[in-house]
């Protein structure tokens, strides 16, 4: 690879996958009439994306040692008035960083698919999606101007909404992929406006040139209020951030999402698209440093995501829910560093999450294919025996979720709470309390998983709707004879194993350059005088080897030891006590299990609130007024004023001549005697 | 007693006086009604005349003949009218002349 990076090159790291998921799109499925065969489809998405993979890790690999930058439009695809919309990339540490976990982790997902998805009809359509949805992400990440960012937002959503009714006969499915796109048009809504406000104060939608203006902007506020409006921007634009990223009170369409197949969930709503939010505000920096209330606000949801939603996974029993809520929880983390400017911090948390939890889902696959698609966690137990390499490799990502010393979890989220400690920000005591309580209740719920699942007794045998649960609509037909469970086939177990890798090792590698080095140099910006906590963080820093000896004696490393053996205890040793506990809090398990009625109060308050106005708009407004008054209403003016007018005209000539006259003297009376 | 302007002014008052109420007091005959516009340019012309007799300015006069003329034609148009009105519609009383109603 050459020193400089060559727009071509990173034009094909999108279009790889693009190519791919068009021709599995179309010719691999009835809409382009069956042309290619499983085989060729696989191979040829996998091709794809591999390509891009590969492009990618070039890429990373002349930004980071060689210094090599990228920023220059590709395409103008229309210009209105002084605004042109265009189609460009802008490369740097950060985007090169996205780039290749996107692909990466897409590439262990296609392959691993192969094996899960292996007996479904959807088999073509599945890769075309998931290739669609690596072009979409990649798009969004490499974007140089915000319209294409929007782009690339919208996109991931759309297969993320298709992905999620995947098994469009499933009512729940459906039913959760439209409740992801409405939750996801609200933070939309708050995204496109930050986007045009930027637009209209700005000027441009170009990253480099927008961010240039940011000085000028600061010095504003929105006419006919004392907002700031960069405060204004920020709060919109992180809205947008809130949907995709799935932040309180945006977060309801995740655990939902996982009605669709695992792998997706790994894909998507683990691993990647959930984490642009994240991205987004990373890379919208500069605006963001300009306003400490955008900043208060981002800190506040983020904790209140980290800890409450890791509470709601202590009491979920379908394996891929309790994943589901660690998800949000942990990008509850990510947001909280956001807050705290720590910028880099939670982008490390992003790229550490998004192996060790797509780790995580895709262990909970492997337990689920192994469990013949039992993914009642209360119905396991003991899979460590039958399923050895899905059993350890789900132990590391459980022990990089928690935070162990070492490995990549504890760098990163270690990282994000000393930097909320540092923070001198109003937010940032509850901030400070909601992540360190997180840590007990994330190594809690992941442990009562782990435990439940790959130790203890075998309870397969007491499901009591085995067999026509969750999945009784698609591949149900194997493994009906023999109840134990079995390992996954090599396809999934090598994906399983290549992200067991980086889960353990990536957080030691790349802390140094990635939160105290030149990384992402260029890429964030913070105020180093107003946010001093990246560099008292620097300044306490003394090697990756020596933050996690030292972490021993710390409370997060404490808090999460107590997680997993309060789990240890509850689950393997005294499964009494659990429900004792749940017995005598009973008023706060109901509340648990009804999510904090989050939903309740969407459909009954929100929705039918909506419906309401809506209703009353439509009956007082369209009807009574716009159809009542204005449209009808005129045409019965005229009727009446005519009905009576018509009386004038009586037909008779002497009446007519009679008003002649009359008028004639009249005029004539004025004109003789008053108009002198 | 002499004869002043005012004498003739008045007669030409009455004259159009009669005539107007000639026109709203008929209700029977189209023809009554006829006559009685052309008492009106009468009345009208009685006033030309005066004026032009004591203002010393023969124009007046002059106009009279045109009005007089004028008087003729429309006369005889408003006949050819009524002879039409007749044929179509069976009668020239007034009351029943309604079409124009709204």
């Amino acid at each position: 690879m050459s020193q400089t990076l060559n727009a071509s090159t990173l034009l094909a790291v999108p279009m790889a996958p693009l190519v791919g998921a068009v021709l599995a799109g179309i010719f691999g499925t009835q809409f382009g009439g069956n042309w290619i065969g499983r085989r060729l489809t696989h191979s040829l998405t996998i091709l794809g994306v591999l390509i891009a993979f590969i492009l990618s890790a070039t890429t990373l690999k002349s930004v980071a040692i060689d210094g090599a930058r990228f920023n220059e439009t590709l395409y103008t695809w229309m210009t209105v008035g002084g605004l042109s919309m265009e189609v460009g990339f802008m490369v740097d540490g950060l985007t090169a960083m996205m780039m290749c976990v996107v692909t990466f982790v897409s590439l262990m997902v296609h392959i691993y698919t192969i094996g899960y998805m292996e007996e479904d009809e959807g088999y073509n359509r599945f890769f075309a999606y998931i290739s669609l949805f690596t072009f979409s992400m990649l798009m969004l990440v490499m974007s140089n101007n915000m319209l294409q960012l929007f782009f690339g937002w919208e996109a991931v959503g759309l297969v993320s909404y298709l992905l999620i009714g995947f098994w469009f006969n499933k009512p729940t499915a459906i039913f959760a992929n439209m409740k992801a796109f409405l939750v996801n048009r609200v933070g939309d809504f708050g995204f496109i406006l930050g986007i045009g406000l930027i637009a209209a104060y700005a000027g441009t939608l170009n990253y480099t040139e927008a961010f240039a203006k940011a000085a000028d902007l600061s010095a504003l506020t929105l006419p006919g209020t004392s907002w700031m409006l960069v405060t204004v921007i920020c709060i919109c634009l992180f809205i947008g951030a809130m949907g995709k990223s799935a932040q309180f009170p945006l977060h309801v369409w995740l655990p939902d999402s996982m009605e669709g197949p695992t792998p997706i969930s790994a894909l998507i709503h683990a691993a990647t698209m959930v984490t642009a939010g994240i991205f987004m505000v990373a890379r919208m920096s500069p605006l963001f440093e300009l306003s400490e209330t955008a900043l208060n606000f981002i800190m506040i949801i983020g904790a209140i995501t980290a800890l409450f939603m890791g509470f709601l996974g202590i009491i979920q029993n379908d394996i891929k829910r309790v994943v589901a809520y660690s998800t949000l929880s942990q990008l509850g983390y990510m947001t909280v560093a956001l807050g705290a400017s720590a910028y880099s911090v939670a982008v490390f948390h992003l790229m550490t999450h998004a192996f060790f939890k797509a780790l995580l889902f895709l262990g909970a696959g492997s337990v689920i294919m192994g469990m013949h698609h039992n993914q009642d966690i209360r119905y396991m137990g003991g899979v460590r025996k039958y399923m050895p390499i899905t059993w350890i490799t789900s132990l590391l990502g459980s022990l990089a979720l928690i935070g162990t010393p070492f490995f990549s979890g504890f760098y990163s989220k270690d990282s994000i709470i000393e930097a909320v400690h540092e923070s001198h920000l109003a937010a940032a005591g509850f901030a400070n309390f909601a992540v360190l309580a997180g840590v007990f209740v994330t190594a809690f719920y992941s442990f009562r998983m782990y435990f439940l699942v790959f130790h203890g007794k075998e309870r397969y045998d007491q499901n009591p709707d085995a067999h026509h649960g969750h999945h009784d609509d698609h591949h149900d037909d194997h493994g009906h004879d023999s109840h134990g469970p079995h390992e996954s086939p090599w396809v999934v177990t090598v994906p399983l194993i290549l992200l067991a890798i980086p889960s353990v090792v990536i957080g030691y590698m790349t802390i140094d350059p990635m939160l105290f080095g030149e990384f992402f140099k260029d890429a964030i910006f913070i105020d180093a005088e107003k946010h001093a906590g990246m560099k008292e963080l620097a300044d306490a820093f003394h090697g990756p080897v020596a933050m996690a000896l030292h972490a021993v004696t710390t409370a997060p490393f404490w808090l999460a030891l107590a997680g997993v053996v309060v789990s240890w205890y509850m689950y393997l040793i005294n499964p009494a006590v659990p429900a004792a506990i749940g017995r005598a809090l009973r008023p706060l398990v109901v509340l648990l299990e009804n999510k904090y009625y989050m939903d309740w109060i969407n459909e009954n308050i929100l929705a039918r609130g909506a419906r309401a106005l809506g209703n009353g708009l439509w009956k007082v407004g369209d009807r009574t007024l716009i159809d009542g008054l204005l449209v009808n209403g005129s045409w019965k003016l005229v009727g009446m004023v005519s009905a009576l007018t018509r009386k004038l005209q009586t037909g008779y000539l002497y009446h007519y001549a009679l008003v002649m006259i009359l008028g004639i003297f009249l005029l004539m009376t004025y004109f003789v005697w008053l108009n002198k | 007693m002499t004869l002043t302007l005012g004498h003739y002014l008045s007669l030409g008052a009455m004259l159009f006086a009669l005539a107007v109420i000639g026109i709203f007091l008929n209700r029977k005959n189209l023809i009554v009604l006829l006559m009685a516009i052309e008492l009106m340019l009468l009345a009208v012309n009685m006033n030309f005349v005066a004026f032009s007799h004591y203002l010393g300015d023969m124009h007046g006069q002059v106009f009279v003949f045109f009005i007089l003329t004028v008087a003729a034609a429309e006369s005889a148009i408003g006949l050819a009218i009524l002879v039409l009105l007749f044929r179509n519609m069976n009668s020239i009383n007034v009351d029943e002349l309604d079409s124009l109603k709204g």
